[in-house]
């Protein structure tokens, strides 16, 4: 089946001269999400000459290739094109997810603006927590920090913008939450967003035959525990 | 063995860096300059993507706990017991010779090789350090003072090589009689760099697209090897475009809010969300991580076949360095 109209856009944009942007969108959801994590599998598994990378993210896919191959760029238009009519790929997602369940220790010094994010949402931090732990939430993409997963499906009472002016250092187990989005901090790192939480998951391993915890289209849970007890 | 006795701004080790993790938030990395490493790999025979030390705007102070031949490519103050060397060339130092990395006095960066390559653990097919993950490299991080870099297995040539030079004198460093022409002119504070159209450049009003290319941009003191941060040009969009996250490369001009323009460099986020108003071509990409605080840009607007074209020049004016040092590498042997 082909696209039909007012279906998903493909935009073919060049990013310099090694790598291409295909977007389907500008927004954050999780049919585009879907849909790119399927294009995403598919370039992966098409074995392109000289293609390095496939990074799905929201709602693109960036393909990078190496300087000295050219990029052929309607062989590419068709491979998407293929890639997004198979409607049983795109819209189902995976049949069966993989879930990961976080234990979380919520507030205190493990998460330093719950306290504010509970008052710009009017509501008490324990509803924050009862309502951030009831979600199911899809990792949609991975960026920012090696492992740092973009999760998908935050009660939208919850959401607030991030800060002004970014903090120097965000703990690694750090749970966040960035404007309508929650995540996790893999490593230490500069960072903005709002901190409700720490897990000591590791979300990030170098060394690791698979080094990060989460992958696009994993469902992810989180559990609260008393503070000291998530060890 | 290289022992640190002072570790400079920001040293680290850097290799080709590794890409193919991407879609794990992984930067690709590697040596901000990628020819400097190629061609100081090549001048002590290693492979052209072998580890190497990164220098940035100052050098460390080192002790070789054994003889060593070394190249230093970028343009920095080097001295050896007393005596000052110059870059682009082999330096054969003596077991137990301190040499001291000054300062960077033109381009950002500077670059050790040592035959037989650093010696760190490969983590995700890389030495290179990655500095927000805090992997690879030396334990993740940048050197310090006290910390010991091994060296790999030299090639017989480069053993060759050192053995011969280091007998011909008693001095501490001995440096081969020629050298390379770098391939870059860093020199001054006034340079130029070649810009492709990107998706949001034409969505710039009209005072911002004369700005942006008949003004300076003036390198700010906050560039590091994730971009390369500009003032002194302040640049807005008729409306500006609105968007999610999605894949970055090295190179690519952002505008964020402020105005003022960021370009990727090799340690760039995997994924951003700011609009891309142009992108700075393949074959100036070292010149772009060699741009230092203060320094003058002109920007220069080019098409994609010239953009492609200064690729195959450039390409082709490394090969002929490369073959250049291959031959003198085996002259300085017979």
């Amino acid at each position: 089946m082909g696209l039909r109209e007012n279906d998903t856009r493909l935009v073919i944009q060049e990013l310099g001269q090694n790598a291409l942007l295909l977007t389907l969108g500008e927004r954050i959801d999780a049919v585009l999400s879907r849909q790119a994590q399927a294009l995403a599998r598919h370039f992966a598994k098409a074995g392109l000459a000289g293609l390095v990378d496939v990074v799905p993210a929201f709602a693109s896919v960036t393909l990078h290739f190496d300087p000295d191959v050219r990029i052929m760029r309607s062989r590419i238009r068709a491979l998407a094109l293929a890639a997004l009519s198979n409607r049983s790929d795109t819209e189902a997602g995976d049949a069966t997810p993989r879930i990961v369940t976080l234990p979380v220790t919520y507030g205190g010094d493990a998460g330093i603006d719950l306290e504010s994010l509970a008052r710009f949402a009017n509501l008490d931090p324990d509803t924050v927590v009862a309502r951030h732990v009831a979600q199911e939430y899809e990792v949609a993409m991975l960026g920012f920090l090696p492992g740092f997963a973009y999760l998908m499906g935050l009660d939208p009472a919850l959401a607030m913008p991030r800060h002004a002016t970014p903090r120097a250092r965000v703990p690694a187990g750090s749970v966040a939450i960035g404007g309508a989005q929650t995540g996790i901090y893999p490593s230490d790192a500069p960072g903005g967003w709002q901190l409700i939480g720490r897990t000591d998951a590791e979300m990030f391993n170098a060394s690791a035959a698979s080094p990060a915890l989460l992958s696009p289209g994993d469902r992810v849970r989180f559990r609260a525990v008393k503070s000291g007890k998530s060890r | 063995m290289i022992e640190i006795l002072h570790a400079g701004l920001l040293t680290t080790v850097q290799d080709r860096g590794r890409p193919g993790f991407r879609h794990l938030g992984v930067s690709p990395g590697g040596a901000a300059d990628g020819d400097a490493l190629r061609l100081a790999n090549l001048l002590v025979d290693n492979h052209p993507a072998a580890a190497v030390l990164e220098f940035t705007l100052t050098g460390a102070a080192m002790r070789f706990r054994r003889e060593a031949l070394l190249a230093v490519c970028g343009s920095i103050e080097i001295e050896c017991d007393g005596e000052l060397f110059q870059s682009w060339r082999t330096l054969r130092v003596r077991r137990g010779s301190t040499l001291r990395l000054g300062r960077v006095v033109a381009g950002a960066r500077a670059y050790l090789a040592i035959a037989g390559g650093i010696d760190v653990p490969l983590v995700l097919g890389s030495r290179s350090t990655d500095l927000r993950g805090r992997f690879g490299g030396y334990l993740g991080r940048a050197l310090r003072a006290g910390d010991r870099v091994a060296a790999g297995c030299a090639t017989a040539r480069a053993r060759r090589l050192l053995a011969r030079r280091l007998h011909e004198s008693r001095r501490a460093c001995v440096a081969a009689p020629w050298w390379v022409t770098p391939p870059d002119d860093l020199e001054g504070d006034y340079t130029f760099l070649h810009l492709l159209d990107a998706t949001h450049s034409r969505g710039l009003d009209r005072a911002s697209i004369r700005r942006a290319t008949h003004g300076e941009w003036l390198v700010s003191a906050a560039s590091d090897r994730m971009g390369v941060r500009f003032d002194g040009v302040e640049l807005a969009f008729e409306r500006p475009p609105e968007l999610v996250s999605a894949g970055t490369a090295p190179g690519t001009v952002q505008l964020p809010p402020d105005g003022r323009p960021i370009v990727l460099g090799v340690d760039a986020q995997t994924t951003g969300g700011y609009p891309r108003i142009a992108h700075v071509i393949a074959a100036d990409l070292p010149r772009l991580m060699q741009l230092r605080p203060g320094h003058r840009v002109q920007v220069v607007r080019v098409t994609r076949e010239a953009a492609a074209i200064a690729w195959l020049a450039r390409q082709r004016t490394l090969a002929r360095m490369s073959e250049a040092i291959a031959g003198r590498l085996s002259v300085g042997e017979s």
